[in-house]
């Protein structure tokens, strides 16, 4: 069963182009991470998907246009915006009724179980809660939505390390049951690692790269080698190489292990050394050209360390 | 370059889903929370009436408590008498019915204004378009509040705050051991509660819909400043034609709405709705004014629906 089927989706807003006629399919039960710099189109896609946007080319959601047949979408589709949609002048037990009033596939015991983990008050309004509180709150309504496909962009904004850390644990544990599918957004790559099933990278409204967890943990490896090492390193054609503290750091794909052993040291790369090695550099892929890495990667990183 | 993510999943025991059984909601449920909704986010829509209501109850008590005896006596006294003193014991409840109503009406001009501008401010649109709830049946529900809800809100209200009044005033003149007899016989507030409620239901929601489905209009399309946007340009245009065509057919056109057909004038309705009827319903429903405003409305509904439903939300 094919979630989400895109062929030639392209959205442009004037001149700029946001979707360069992207193809797309992501199966039921994926946790896709969806990944891209500011601007690059994650939203625009996003969009789409839930019927928020007019596009041109072929798209396809759980079988519906979600253009024209948005109505009937979204009593199997979740999303969270953003943190900071939830109305501010609502109680938190008067979102609960009002969601449990109108939404088919809503268990109510679910987001009670789900709220009574956290210190939020029944009584309380959206506006008295931290910004912590209202991402728990409208995830708990979310999370508690039987849905066939959630969107979560960027859903852990502006929170804390342990909120975060805590978030992708319960949805993973509570809420994804391999009969779901979610498309996750997130500028804390390194984080949502270990939940996504498949990567996508976007750039400039284009897929740019797009594979499997288990693709990406058998295909990319990192080198840390000394310059001593470097042109034999070099001749392996990697698809990235930067430099920190004197030794050089290469990418490589589909390279065995054992050829890179003897140049140094191997480990399998995070996503983010994936992701700034496809889009940090503007011109990859060019494996002999040392990259101008204008901006150090830890940027992108920094989170994870 | 196109990559796709379409590597197969590896296989899940399907036969474990149990499917949940997914509660039927009508439409009509939708609708309903759905107004309730507005209810709690707009609680002016009550509070201000019964706030009003309570401060004129206050009022009036005062002031029947403090009235002098000899004008409460020629006051109750039916006949000439009354109109010579210029106290009709009709009026502090005439003045109460009409105060509720402004009251409500300013409350119906503030809240369609900002219902569909509001959710798009605050950005919380992005979470009601998460929810199974189409944009027919939200818009619906919030035009509902100035064409259904607050007619019928400001009439009970004003019901009450009247039986109130009378309650008061016939307790004050029993203890201060005056005659009721005028009071309980020669107020006409049942008929008037009659009048009022063919008033507000004729002129505030079937007469003004298509000013309430313009203002939600403008609120849906409105990037900002939507009471400017909703006011300006009817006028903006009026002026032009006055400079440039030397009539002034939208001024008119505009007067028209706001005054009510013929007959029905909006303010002798408020302030003395004693003995005569403001207009014959059958009069009414043949004036075509009544007719193209309500086509005119749905067409301002429709539009505010299709802008709900297909602009990009922010």
């Amino acid at each position: 069963m094919i979630t989400i089927q895109a062929t030639g989706l392209h959205k442009s807003y004037g001149s700029a182009v946001a979707l360069n006629s992207i193809d797309l399919n992501v199966a039921e039960g994926r946790i896709l991470g969806l990944i891209g710099p500011n601007g690059a189109g994650k939203t625009t896609l996003l969009n789409a998907i839930l019927g928020l946007t007019a596009y041109q080319g072929e798209l396809s959601v759980l079988g519906r246009n979600p253009w024209t047949q948005r109505d009937q979408l979204m009593a199997d589709v979740a999303f969270v915006a953003d943190v900071a949609v939830l109305p501010r002048w609502m109680r938190v037990s008067d979102a609960i009724d009002f969601v449990a009033g109108i939404h088919p596939r809503f268990d109510r015991a679910k987001a009670e179980a789900f709220l009574a983990r956290t210190t939020i008050k029944r009584t309380s309004k959206v506006r008295e809660l931290s910004k912590g509180m209202v991402a728990q709150l409208h995830l708990a309504l979310v999370m508690s939505i039987d849905a066939r496909l959630l969107v979560l962009d960027e859903p852990t904004l502006g929170l804390d390390i342990l909120f975060r850390k805590q978030f992708y644990d319960s949805l993973l544990n509570d809420y994804f049951d391999h009969h779901r599918t979610i498309v996750i957004t997130t500028h804390q790559i390194d984080e949502i690692q270990y939940i996504l099933t498949d990567l996508l990278f976007i750039d400039r409204g284009n897929l740019v790269f797009g594979c499997s967890m288990d693709d990406f943990d058998t295909r990319y490896l990192e080198l840390i080698t000394n310059p001593a090492q470097l042109p034999a390193a070099r001749a392996l054609k990697p698809i990235q190489e930067r430099q920190t503290f004197g030794r050089s750091i290469l990418l490589y794909d589909r390279v065995p292990r054992e050829q890179l052993a003897p140049l140094g040291d191997v480990r399998t790369p995070s996503i983010a050394d994936v992701f700034v090695a496809f889009i940090g550099n503007p011109n990859q892929p060019a494996p002999y050209s040392p990259p101008p890495v204008p901006n150090p990667p830890s940027s992108y990183t920094g989170a994870a360390q | 370059m196109t990559p796709q993510t379409d590597a197969l999943p590896t296989s899940f025991p399907d036969a474990e889903r149990t499917t949940t059984a997914v509660a039927h909601i009508s439409e009509a449920r939708r609708l309903f929370w759905s107004i309730r909704r507005e209810l709690w986010e707009n609680r002016a829509i009550y509070l201000a009436p019964l706030a009003v209501a309570a401060f004129i109850i206050l009022g009036f008590f005062y002031s029947v408590a403090r009235m002098p005896a000899d004008i409460m006596i020629t006051s109750s006294v039916n006949g000439v008498e009354q109109v010579h003193h210029g106290l009709d014991p009709i009026l502090p409840y005439t003045i109460a019915a009409g105060l509720l109503m402004g009251t409500t009406f300013l409350v119906a001009i503030f809240y369609s204004l900002d219902a569909l501008y509001g959710e798009r401010r605050d950005r919380s649109i992005l979470f009601w378009k998460s929810l199974p709830v189409s944009d027919l049946t939200t818009v619906l529900s919030k035009a509902a509040i100035p064409l259904v809800l607050l007619p019928l809100l400001t009439w009970a209200v004003t019901v009450v705050t009247q039986a109130i009044m009378l309650l008061i005033n016939l307790s004050v003149f029993h203890l201060r051991g005056l005659d009721t007899t005028a009071l309980r016989t020669g107020l006409p507030l049942t008929q008037n509660a009659m009048l009022l409620l063919y008033h507000l239901v004729a002129i505030h929601a079937l007469w003004y819909a298509p000013i309430w489905c313009w203002f939600l209009l403008v609120s849906a399309w409105a990037r900002r400043t939507p009471l400017l946007w909703a006011t300006l340009p009817p006028i903006v245009l009026g002026v032009l034609e006055m400079i440039t065509l030397h009539s002034g057919h939208v001024f008119e056109f505009l007067k028209y709405r706001i005054h009510g057909p013929e007959g029905s004038d909006v303010f002798s309705a408020n302030m003395s709705m004693s003995s005569h009827m403001p207009l014959a319903p059958t009069q009414f429903l043949s004036t075509p004014g009544l007719w193209t405003g309500l086509a005119l409305a749905a067409v301002f509904l429709a539009a505010a629906i299709q802008l709900r439903r297909y602009r990009n939300p922010l």
